[in-house]
């Protein structure tokens, strides 16, 4: 009950004293800070994006230190430093989406072109061949979203998985192509 | 690594005075003000009633409403950059604004004698004064946007519609200087138009200018 109040407090004052150019402060501050920040990124960031949890704590000191004077003493710091966490956190969850949908996308449509006439283009054997390296049931999945160009909700009925779960899992598998045969990254 | 980064951002600490960030947000205004006042004079021309219609109240009504809308859109620019502060009050300050002159207009409207009421609502420049103010504007959008990047917005469609807001009242301010326009429906309809359209370009835009 007294715990998130005395550590509002505590920073509060920690914060205050940085603002009014104290370093030792300010050095416990951050210090106190980078510990809470490491932990509240590695709950929230899944385990193909755990290797970024200190550069997202580097990157948020910073900030914190570039825009220390958009505190304002008469709000609560705790909010403050929350509301740049978060910010941090979404920033990094967006750009690694786009980054990886960009290459996915890619090759799935190499995948659906399958009758291009083309050079470039994989013909249909290859893709099977392909298509066998996955597990039998990611490669029914993908298959039937990327090659036949099913809708995704019949799928996922077909399967009796979720949207999102059919969603994922071709994913999945369309990136082990990628890592596997996908030279274009 | 980042007990390197903790010392070095430490021993680089410089004292941030409390007002720091206010002085920041007037610099900017002002070089906005600059850019657009010049260019109100340059390009428009005062009225060249001017002397005259200070007298007036329409005058000022048209003075207060944007003024008033403007010092509202850089509240609001403020609080959203501030991380964690909430910019509710401005926006009930803006909707409150904007119905009284909705009011006051009306009854404007309704008063008038029925061959008067069309010039009060297109007067004679209905389709141009949106496009002026949005022309006046963009000195305070560019202003704003550079502010709020140094700034901490954590909600950048938000932060990039109270920048639009903002610039598009400030702009309308610039505008009332040259504007001989006597109608106060007129105000309500194609100012409030001009400054929403500043508000969109700033929504559209936010996401991506103003990412930190």
């Amino acid at each position: 009950m007294s715990a998130l109040p005395a550590l509002e407090e505590r920073l509060r004052a920690l914060m205050l004293a940085s603002l009014a150019g104290d370093a030792a402060a300010y050095r416990k501050l951050l210090a106190e800070l980078s510990v809470r920040l490491r932990g509240y990124f590695q709950r929230r960031l899944r385990a193909d994006l755990s290797g970024h949890v200190e550069d997202l704590v580097q990157e948020t000191l910073l900030a914190i230190h570039a825009r220390r004077m958009t505190y304002d003493a008469n709000l609560a710091f705790t909010a403050w430093f929350y509301a740049i966490a978060r910010y941090k956190l979404v920033d990094l969850l967006r750009r690694s989406r786009r980054a990886v949908q960009v290459p996915v996308d890619d090759l799935a449509e190499l995948l659906a072109d399958e009758a291009d006439a083309t050079g470039e283009a994989v013909d249909r054997r290859d893709l099977e061949l392909m298509l066998e390296t996955l597990p039998e049931h990611t490669r029914t999945l993908v298959r039937k979203v990327k090659i036949e160009e099913r809708p995704i909700a019949e799928v996922a009925e077909a399967a009796q998985m979720s949207e999102s779960a059919v969603k994922v899992a071709v994913h999945r598998g369309v990136r082990a192509l990628m890592a596997r045969f996908g030279g274009r990254q | 690594m980042t007990d390197d980064l903790i010392a070095r951002l430490s021993d680089d600490l410089k004292p941030v005075a409390p007002a720091a960030l206010l002085g920041r947000v007037a610099g900017f205004v002002l070089a906005g003000l600059l850019v657009s006042g010049l260019l109100m004079l340059v390009w428009l021309g005062p009225r060249p009633d001017f002397a005259g219609a200070v007298g007036t109240s329409v005058f000022w009504i048209k003075f207060g409403y944007t003024l008033l809308l403007g010092l509202v859109g850089l509240r609001a620019v403020e609080r959203l950059g501030r991380p964690g502060a909430s910019a509710r009050s401005t926006l009930f300050g803006a909707i409150a604004i904007a119905a009284v002159l909705a009011v006051v207009a009306v009854a404007a409207y309704a008063g008038a004698p029925a061959e008067a009421r069309h010039a009060m609502v297109v007067g004679s420049s209905a389709l141009l004064c949106p496009f002026y103010i949005v022309a006046l504007s963009l000195p305070f959008l560019v202003a704003g946007g550079a502010l709020m990047r140094r700034l901490a917005p954590t909600n950048l469609w938000l932060a990039g519609a109270a920048v639009g807001f903002m610039a598009g009242a400030l702009g309308a301010w610039v505008y009332s200087f040259h504007c001989t326009e006597e109608g106060l429906p007129f105000l309500a309809i194609w100012y409030s138009l001009g400054i929403l359209v500043m508000a969109g370009i700033g929504t559209l835009l936010g996401r991506t200018w103003l990412r930190w």
